[in-house]
């Protein structure tokens, strides 16, 4: 079982849109994949994939402290050592404020009347659905809530569960923006990671910062390269970069109104138009990417369908 | 000797799971008698620090050895500072099947990371 | 007066609104060119824009546990305590695993033993300079393979701190999560960039929940116009959400942007539509 994580670095570079052409060609080579939609935060991948689902979980991220008003004797003493400025004083007892409570609890052990106690916080659901394409994980965190990177472990587990009982071959991951908490947790266990990069100076820069994270947990990572004819000397640039530092770009799909049609559609783009430049295009990236993830996809690299 | 081995599930017929620190059940079996016990893995759903979590679960079963099929460097580290010994098993099978292997001696025993893991330096 | 621009969506042009009105206000002779803080700290991007100088620089550490081994007992009491795992008791070694640590301190107030000292451990870096317009800026770099952006956001804020009168300009990371909600903290006014697509839509909702959340006014930018469907408009009339500018999708723009120009030096009437823009935000934060 492969496991490919697709990441950005920088937002809005197409890694969606990408990764949701992948499922549609992965069913379509009869490459058996589980889905799972690892931006949390913002989840779309389902919205152009048709998921109905199954199955919906809530999800405690993590304890917020709550200070009991009978037994606060207002002595502030959790005021002092609480390092999140979570705490305040309201009308001689002392209150939580839920957003900035970072869970850690140093206030519950310090009050001396054993006034706090952690309460669970209801951070979102995560959902097991079915897609035209195969079955999809995904979660709705809720908003202004932490743990976005335990709510991603949660997908991607319960993913990895699945394809291990029902001997999927592939999970692909549609990866957040950043290189923090909750993309550390999406690449977690990664077998691949494909970073969808712009050529602008935003998208090159971020590139390099993902690169450089994927190469800190030791994932093996090949680029492939977005919109890429906004900007021809930001296309040379990545070429180069990734020469230098032996990254193979998979691909450069030129910039296409057919995507932003196909998603106002609620359809990957290859499948909305196959024709298309754009679809042309991530096909030939898709055909790399299987290559690269042999050879347990149970699939004839060779015999996967051209053009 | 009594070990702790990772599967998908809670019986000796389970399919082995490869992770440690993600692994979805503990399973604490005992290599002569064969009898066993299952723990669900308390960790595993924590963004980080299943690793540690793991083998500080681990280490409370005083269990002599761990079979799984990676070890990040948070638990490997944690493992032995317990003095717990750690043998890779790369092939599929149940449970059982794994035990047979860890018996007959044709596990590896490894005392350094095996998996880049997460959440480390 | 703080302004912070969001989205929700990533690629939607936060930071290229963010710096072209940072650039509009500083071009306006009559007031103090603004603060500008870049809280997108795991991929800062407004500095290729604004190009500043950086003259000051500071590491942002947070405090982790050091054990004393002459004084610890190996009560385990720390290991109880800590919600993030970040110590372990296992046989006579206790074990500190410092990138889960969240720098609470908990554990060294509960040592009965007195055996744990903090000591700062780098995660990041903060920058500030000025740039040619005259914009003070600051950013927070995430250092690779740190887990949490949080603490250095909190940082940059306590950091670079306005002057008297001088508007802050804050660029927020994409999401919704404990990253954006950090910058957007102690915004009068919230500025959320969408783009008219169904991916702008969804996310656009969860933002606008956000500001609800923090009770921020809020006002919406559509920016790469035309490109999509009617979905965010729609969804702006009935939630009451004014649409203060909307960019229309550009080749121009979408070439220029992607070279490091703010949209005033594509079209230097943005100038006058920036200085506008603020005009108007500071009339709503008047009424509330």
């Amino acid at each position: 079982m492969k496991q490919l994580v697709i990441l950005s670095g920088k937002g809005g570079t197409g890694k969606t849109s990408i990764t949701a052409s992948f499922a549609h060609l992965a069913h379509t080579d009869s490459v058996r994949a589980v889905l799972a939609d690892a931006d949390v935060d913002a989840a779309n991948l389902e919205l152009v994939l048709s998921p109905h689902i199954l199955e919906e979980q809530e999800f405690i991220g993590g304890k917020v402290a709550w200070i009991d008003p009978q037994k606060c004797e207002g002595c502030g003493l959790c005021e002092q050592v609480c390092r999140f400025d979570a705490i305040a004083v309201q009308e001689d007892k002392y209150q939580v404020d839920p957003i900035a409570c970072d869970g850690c609890a140093a206030c519950v052990h310090q009050c001396p009347t054993s006034a706090i106690r952690m309460e669970p916080q209801l951070a979102g659901h995560w959902f097991r659905s079915e897609s035209h394409y195969g079955p999809l994980f995904h979660a709705a965190l809720r908003p202004a809530q932490e743990n976005s990177g335990k709510l991603v472990t949660m997908v991607k587990q319960q993913a990895r569960l699945l394809a291990m009982d029902e001997k999927y071959p592939l999970i692909i991951v549609d990866g957040p923006p950043g290189i923090g908490c909750p993309v550390i947790s999406a690449v977690s266990g990664a077998d691949m990671a494909l970073i969808v990069t712009e050529p602008t100076v935003a998208g090159v820069h971020d590139m390099e910062r993902a690169l450089q994270m994927t190469r800190h947990f030791n994932i093996p990572s090949a680029v492939c390269i977005n919109k890429s004819d906004i900007f021809g000397k930001g296309a040379a640039q990545i070429s180069s970069y990734c020469l230098d530092e032996k990254i193979a770009v998979l691909g450069q799909i030129p910039f296409d109104q057919s995507v932003t049609e196909a998603m106002v559609n609620g359809e990957p783009v290859t499948a909305y138009r196959p024709e298309s430049p754009a679809s042309k295009e991530i096909k030939n990236v898709w055909q790399k990417l299987i290559k690269l993830l042999q050879p347990d996809l149970g699939v004839d690299a060779d015999k996967v369908r051209t053009g | 000797m009594k070990i702790i081995v990772t599967a998908s599930s809670p019986s000796l017929d389970a399919e082995f799971d490869p992770r440690f620190g993600r692994g979805a059940y503990f399973l604490a079996i005992d290599t002569e008698t064969m009898q066993w016990e299952a723990f669900p893995n308390p960790g595993v759903n924590a963004p980080g620090g299943a690793g540690t979590q793991a083998a500080q679960f681990v280490a409370k079963q005083k269990v002599a050895a761990v079979i799984s099929g990676d070890f990040g460097p948070n638990a490997s580290a944690a493992l032995n500072a317990a003095g717990i010994s750690m043998y890779l098993n790369k092939a599929n099978g149940n449970i059982q099947d794994i035990v047979k292997r860890f018996n007959a001696g044709e596990l590896q025993q490894v005392s350094a990371p095996t998996a880049s893991g997460s959440h480390h330096s | 007066m703080q302004i912070t621009v969001a989205s929700g969506k990533g690629g939607t042009g936060k930071t290229t609104i963010a710096t072209s009105l940072a650039l509009g206000l500083a071009l306006n002779a009559a007031v103090l060119p603004p603060l500008f803080l870049d809280c997108d700290v795991e991929a800062p991007n407004a500095h290729l824009f604004l190009r500043p100088v950086f003259e000051n620089r500071k590491d942002v550490s947070i405090l982790i546990p050091s054990i004393d081994e002459s004084k610890c007992t190996r009560c385990g009491r720390c290991a109880e305590v800590c919600e993030y795992h970040t110590i372990a008791v296992l046989g006579k070694k206790v074990m500190v695993f410092p990138q889960l640590c969240h720098g609470c301190g908990s554990c060294t107030l509960v040592c009965p033993t007195k055996a744990i000292q903090e000591v700062p451990d780098v995660m990041g870096v903060l920058e500030s300079g000025s740039t040619p317009s005259g914009i003070n800026f600051a950013h927070g770099i995430l250092n690779v393979g740190e887990p949490m952006a949080v603490p250095v956001i909190q940082q940059l804020k306590k950091w670079s701190t306005p002057q008297p009168g001088q508007v802050v300009i804050v660029d927020a990371p994409p999401g919704t999560s404990c990253p954006v909600v950090e910058s957007v903290r102690n915004a009068d006014f919230l500025l959320l960039v969408t783009e008219p697509t169904p991916f702008g839509l969804h996310d656009l909702k969860l933002a606008a929940q956000v500001a609800k959340e923090l009770k921020i006014p809020t006002g919406i930018i559509i920016n790469r116009d035309g490109i999509g469907d009617a979905g965010v408009e729609d969804f702006c009339a009935v939630e009451g959400l004014p649409i203060l500018m909307r960019i229309p999708y550009d080749r121009a723009i979408a070439e220029g942007t992607a070279q490091g120009q703010t949209l005033i030096e594509i079209y230097p009437e943005y100038t006058m539509l920036f200085q506008q823009l603020l005009a108007e935000m500071s009339r709503i934060v008047d009424q509330q």
